[in-house]
């Protein structure tokens, strides 16, 4: 079974959500999808045993044959390569690698080469078998990155991704495949406003989904309103109390310092699996 | 005319309600809200759109299939996966390069506009804004950015303001780049955890990489005194300055709810830190 955490707005609680949900089951193999800004490690505390480059594949012109008829140029959907008089030029980190330069290229001019942009590493921690992926500073594309990611699946594991925030292309490359999303949101009309947007992602995709409202307290009671007037089941709410914002701030999980969250993330595991063997 | 990026890297520290502060504070300013796959300024400035445009991303491909004669080239040729062996289109995988309308030896497949958004030109109780919102599930939200940011200059030249306040999306990819490229500042807004932490380093980074100079503001600096330290430590070693340093206040969420900013709001501790914080960015963008 796969579980995915989104959220829409960023700093809902996706990690905090995950990450507990990962320690208090069994047989997990856990996937931190936003390579942007991954945290889930700061609370999983894997050692990384493995890790491996993430490359795209980039053109590379030879000047000899080159004509700078600029059919290439004309075109490359992303702006990757432009021809000026008597040169011709590559822009890498806008290169989609769809290897279109290459077939429109009437003189054989065009060539491949790997660049890295990220990486992929892996590790075990409390019997998880955990990945994450890191897009290198500097770096646009974080699809290729994710990707890689998603090929280190297993089948018969309780896989839980961690999402990016956001409702664009890596949310949906990250969560597509998925028999379950929860989504993690915060009762304030930011949270609220994220929520329908997401909602409307895992609509999009046909993703069966449930919410968990963390910050329980703050704000207004809309986001229950909405949850109650579209059907959605409100699986967990985790109150705003300084203990939890401080252990979080210190990287510790909330199921190993009580037993009590412990089993409460369980029960939302049971309910969704429950959900998903329908 | 000036530009400023708040930017966090980690989400949730508290980007837009700082934007929004500095909105009542910034006395000839344009606001921009970049965070185009989840927009909330909106939701604070409470804007009146003078103006609504289309917003066209990538083309994406459509396969006319009686015209298809099964030969399998698009799939074959497609780097992203994006045609099934059965010539079905995924539309959420195709990135729209064309390679499959190139190959297809009876065109049966054509590149068509999408619609992926649409970009707004708006006036707040504050100055003019622009903003923008991607539909579900599209791509190039980097490229939405570009045409928000076109946007905020060209409203800028014509009331003749002289800063541009961005509000920008967490991360560290396309569009992040798209917001604080050739921008005078970054104010990176992180807080006193382990994540934001990490994801700070990781966003002065990029500021760093592209040249921009930054400065930081710790939000809810209270939660957490000994990160909030290796904060300080981490930008006095990184020669970044540390220009505001914020209380946690439920004031925020108090102002939110009521469509405020926090300034207009209330004029308690949080409001006067703020204000501080304005006063040194402003000095620095004149």
């Amino acid at each position: 079974m796969i579980i995915s955490i989104a959220s829409g707005k960023g700093g809902t609680g996706k990690t905090t959500v995950s990450t507990n949900l990962a320690l208090s089951i069994r047989n997990v193999q856990f996937f931190d999808c936003d390579v942007e800004e991954p945290n889930a490690n700061i609370f999983i505390k894997a050692k990384i045993k493995e890790r491996e480059d993430v490359s795209v594949s980039i053109p590379i012109i030879d000047k000899e044959k080159c004509d700078y008829c600029g059919k290439c140029s004309d075109f490359c959907a992303y702006n990757a390569l432009a021809v000026v008089p008597g040169n011709i030029l590559v822009f890498p980190e806008l290169c989609h690698s769809c290897g279109g330069c290459e077939l429109v290229c009437p003189r054989e001019a065009i060539s491949w080469d790997e660049r890295v942009i990220g990486i992929v590493e892996h590790g075990r921690a409390e019997g998880i078998d955990f990945y994450h992926g890191l897009l290198n500073v500097g770096e646009s594309q974080a699809i290729p990155v994710i990707k890689a990611l998603k090929r280190k699946m297993g089948k018969s594991k309780n896989v839980i991704i961690d999402i990016p925030p956001g409702t664009s292309c890596p949310v949906i490359e990250s969560i597509s495949g998925s028999d379950y999303c929860i989504l993690v949101t915060e009762p304030t009309p930011f949270g609220l406003h994220d929520l329908k947007l997401a909602v409307e992602v895992v609509r999009h995709l046909n993703i069966p989904f449930g919410v968990i409202i963390n910050r329980d307290g703050i704000g207004d009671n809309k986001v229950e309103f909405y949850c109650k007037n579209e059907n959605i089941p409100v699986l967990l709410k985790i109150p705003e109390r300084k203990k939890i914002a401080h252990l979080y701030s210190k990287g510790i999980a909330l199921v190993n310092e009580s037993h009590e969250w412990h089993e409460l993330f369980g029960l939302v595991y049971n309910r969704i699996k429950e959900e998903v063997d329908k | 005319m000036k530009q400023l990026t708040v930017i966090s890297g980690k989400g949730g520290t508290g980007k837009t309600s700082i934007t929004a502060a500095f909105a009542s504070l910034a006395k000839n300013a344009v606001f921009a809200d970049c965070d185009v796959d989840a927009a909330d300024l909106h939701l604070i400035l409470r804007p009146k759109i003078k103006k609504t445009m289309e917003f066209h991303g990538l083309k994406i491909a459509s396969i006319e299939k009686k015209l298809c004669i099964d030969c399998k080239k698009c799939h074959d040729a497609c780097r992203f996966n994006a045609i099934d062996v059965e010539m079905n289109l995924i539309k959420g995988s195709c990135e729209g390069c064309g390679v499959c309308a190139y190959v297809c030896p009876v065109e049966a497949i054509k590149m068509v506009e999408r619609d992926s958004g649409f970009a707004y030109i708006s006036e707040t109780r504050f100055g003019p804004m622009s903003h923008a919102m991607l539909n579900t599930a599209e791509e190039a939200s980097g490229k939405l950015v570009t045409v928000v940011r076109e946007n905020a200059k060209k409203l800028a030249e014509e009331k003749k303001k002289d800063l541009i306040i961005i509000d920008g999306p967490p991360g560290i990819g396309c569009p992040v780049i798209a917001s604080l490229t050739g921008v005078d500042l970054v104010l990176v807004v992180t807080e006193p955890t382990l994540s934001g932490i990490h994801d700070l380093e990781r966003i002065l980074g990029v500021a760093h990489h592209f040249d921009i100079p930054a400065f930081v503001c710790i939000n809810k600096y209270d939660i957490n005194l000994d990160n909030t330290k290796r904060i300080r430590e981490y930008c006095k070693d990184k020669n970044v300055d540390v220009v505001g340093k914020l209380p946690y206040d439920t004031i925020v969420t108090d102002a939110m709810v009521h469509e405020q900013g926090v300034i207009e709001f209330s004029d308690g501790d949080l409001a006067d830190s703020i204000i501080k914080m304005w006063n040194k960015i402003k000095k620095r963008l004149t």
